[in-house]
């Protein structure tokens, strides 16, 4: 009798074990590795990336041309040793088809050799620095991003021509924060505007900026140019308005600052900037307004730049591989399909610069004011097509 | 200007200050170093948070997170630090340190990852003009209270009988104990009000900062350097080295801003040279 069972359970594991290789082995699956931080101070950036991506696969069922689509991710905790190791794992061992990350700069400078000698295409969904599509590019590398130059290049001749016509410059004191007010004040000083002094703040560490408020105030400019995100985007919104600084100049910069993540913490206090992005939600398209409810009956809240960004990525993915009509073992072929996509997602029309692999977009510069439901973004110009100079590449 | 540069210093150097005395009594009652004491101000932050988020009411928050902090911290005392008095000191350091990623990631459980902030109560969120300069008064509340609490420890601390107890037990535990003072109820108390002072400053300048997981661990490294600068276990050490950071830090930030990074560190590095035990050694 037990003997019995023991058979028909045997019988049973085999069955099933049979019947599920089958399927295993009947489609091929498209593995996508993510390389994004799942914990640390960025965490919520990757978190709104890869819920858009997955957001962009479930529209087509999670498969493409039959491939079942299987996402696999790997936490860089936006340290650099760290996310090389997971890049390594995510290559040889995981032997994924497409990569998918960073958020940080220093991330994507520390696993661009793998990848490039690994032949894994990579899109970039968020790192900004110029270098990515400059010096260091490569044909695997796709920005969809944006590159900290095109972001901030448009918002110097913009203000220039609207009756700013001196400035002061606020930023955190690393990389980005130095490329992207670099950016400023070559098209801010090529349009006839004149920087009256420049302040680099400590990185994550400054959460009290009043003694650089006084700085600015002091100077006399007619705007104050800044760039900041997360908690320190928050923190400097709320004391310059503490401080009453909007009074006396125009708070403008990076559109990040007053980031749709961080405008619920800024409230009233956000009203007024003026600032650049590649994205804003009041966008006024089909595809962004069905972007926007999907995300949020998904997700219980509202989709911001960086999730754009990786509803993108995802866009980009699924529309290369049904390009190749889903064969995807040639990585010479699938990263020239990348590079060559061109998709209209929710911040608009999208193509890659053949020169630089630099997504070529629409900049938007917004002023925050009063909505209906608080502080929104408010479109005053759209720059079409920018593109970023990618000094230093040939592709 | 330099009145406005002066209140900021200020108002930087009474936060650093409930966190250093806190910091340090706890130091010079048990000889331990409670790393967890950034844990407790993030807490109090996030406390005071959810209570500002449920009630409405800044005040509300303002009165019962540092409770609730002085409550976890009871509740650490018992259950933990009590046991750790007597143990080896990398022992001590290991535990309290252990606390810091409990603390971090209970707060990411329960609160999430975001960066989030209280609203300044609507009476305190315009500026007043202080010779035509506009400054927030919701600074000028921030030193306040600063001041009220460092009113109320000089008071209790020097001229009540408990605080005489706790002076006594500060400076000379075993000679207290003989006397028949029961160190081990000061203990409680003192650890209790620590962690409360600590859960205070994080409700009083998450309206300026913010509320976000990681805030912990910037104020533990400037407690630490306010409590190594200005003595360890020394009250008058604890007030003096917030001022001296306090004003060091931001005042370097505007005359010498090449140095904003580093200058509270050579403060410390000068001080330790020549004063190894601290400004004001017990």
């Amino acid at each position: 009798m037990q003997m019995k069972t023991i058979i028909i359970k045997l019988c049973f594991i085999f069955v099933c074990t049979f019947s599920s290789t089958s399927i295993v082995y009947s489609k091929d699956v498209i593995k996508i590795g993510t390389l994004l931080p799942y914990s640390g101070v960025y965490t919520v950036l990757g978190e709104e990336i890869t819920n858009a991506m997955i957001l962009a696969f479930d529209e087509v069922n999670n498969s493409i041309n039959g491939h079942i689509i299987e996402v696999i991710k790997g936490d860089t905790e936006v340290k650099p040793n760290i996310a090389l190791q997971k890049a390594r794992k995510l290559i040889s061992s995981d032997k994924v088809d497409i990569l998918v990350g960073p958020v940080s700069s220093s991330v994507a400078l520390a696993i661009r050799d793998v990848v490039v000698q690994s032949k894994t295409p990579l899109i970039i969904p968020n790192a900004g620095a110029n270098v990515l599509t400059g010096k260091k590019c490569s044909k695997f590398i796709t920005r969809i991003s944006f590159s900290n130059y095109q972001i901030n290049a448009p918002m110097g001749t913009w203000l220039a021509e609207h009756g700013i016509k001196t400035a002061f410059l606020l930023a955190p004191d690393y990389a980005a924060g130095k490329e992207m007010m670099a950016a400023f004040k070559t098209t801010f000083e090529e349009a006839g505007g004149k920087i009256l002094g420049e302040e680099y703040t400590p990185f994550r560490k400054t959460k009290d900026f009043a003694p650089y408020l006084a700085r600015v105030k002091n100077s006399g400019a007619d705007a104050v140019y800044v760039f900041y995100a997360g908690g320190e985007a928050i923190n400097f919104i709320k004391q310059a308005y503490s401080f009453g600084l909007g009074k006396v100049m125009k708070i403008t910069g990076a559109g990040w600052t007053t980031s749709p993540l961080f405008i619920p913490a800024q409230k009233e206090a956000a009203i007024g900037f003026i600032g650049s992005l590649n994205y804003v939600p009041s966008i006024n398209t089909e595809e962004n307004k069905t972007f926007i409810k999907a995300y949020k009956s998904k997700f219980g809240r509202s989709p911001s730049e960086f999730a754009v960004q990786g509803y993108d990525s995802g866009k980009v993915i699924i529309e290369a591989i049904s390009s190749l009509f889903g064969s995807i073992k040639d990585k010479d072929k699938l990263a020239e399909a990348i590079r060559t996509i061109s998709i209209t997602g929710p911040r608009g029309p999208l193509t890659i610069d053949p020169k630089t692999n630099n997504v070529i977009q629409n900049i938007y510069i917004f002023e925050v004011v009063n909505g209906e439901q608080g502080p929104e973004l408010k479109v005053l110009d759209t720059i079409e097509a920018v593109k970023a100079p990618g000094e230093g590449c040939n592709l | 200007m330099i009145l406005i540069q002066f209140l900021n210093a200020l108002q930087f150097s009474m936060t650093l200050f409930l966190l250093a005395v806190g910091l340090t009594i706890i130091f010079g009652l048990m000889k331990i170093v409670n790393l967890a004491h950034g844990s407790l101000y993030m807490i109090g932050a996030y406390i005071g948070l959810s209570i500002f988020n449920y009630t409405e009411s800044f005040w509300l928050a303002l009165i019962f997170s540092p409770i609730f902090t002085a409550l976890i911290g009871a509740f650490l005392y018992t259950f933990l630090f009590r046991h750790i008095q007597n143990a080896d000191p990398m022992k001590q350091v290991l535990l309290t340190f252990g606390l810091i990623y409990i603390g971090l990631d209970s707060v990411r459980l329960l609160w999430g990852t975001m960066s989030h902030s209280i609203s300044t109560p609507s009476i305190l969120s315009n500026p007043v003009l202080l010779i035509d300069e506009p400054y927030p008064a919701y600074r000028l509340f921030v030193i306040t209270v600063g001041l009220l609490v460092l009113f109320s420890l000089y008071v209790i601390l020097e001229k009540t009988k408990i605080g005489a107890k706790v002076r006594a037990s500060v400076d000379d535990p075993e000679t207290a104990q003989l006397l028949q003072i029961n160190t081990d109820k000061i203990l409680f108390y003192t650890f209790a009000l620590g962690c409360g002072l600590a859960g205070l400053a994080g409700i009083t300048v998450a309206p300026i900062l913010g509320v976000e997981p990681g805030m912990d661990m910037e104020v533990l490294v400037l407690t630490l350097i306010v409590v190594v600068v200005g003595g360890p276990g020394s009250l008058k050490g604890a007030l003096i080295g917030s001022l001296l950071i306090g004003f060091v830090d931001s005042f370097g930030k505007v005359y010498i801003p090449q140095l904003a990074q580093i200058i509270i560190y050579a403060v410390m590095a000068l001080t330790l040279l020549f004063k190894p035990d601290g400004l004001y050694k017990r």
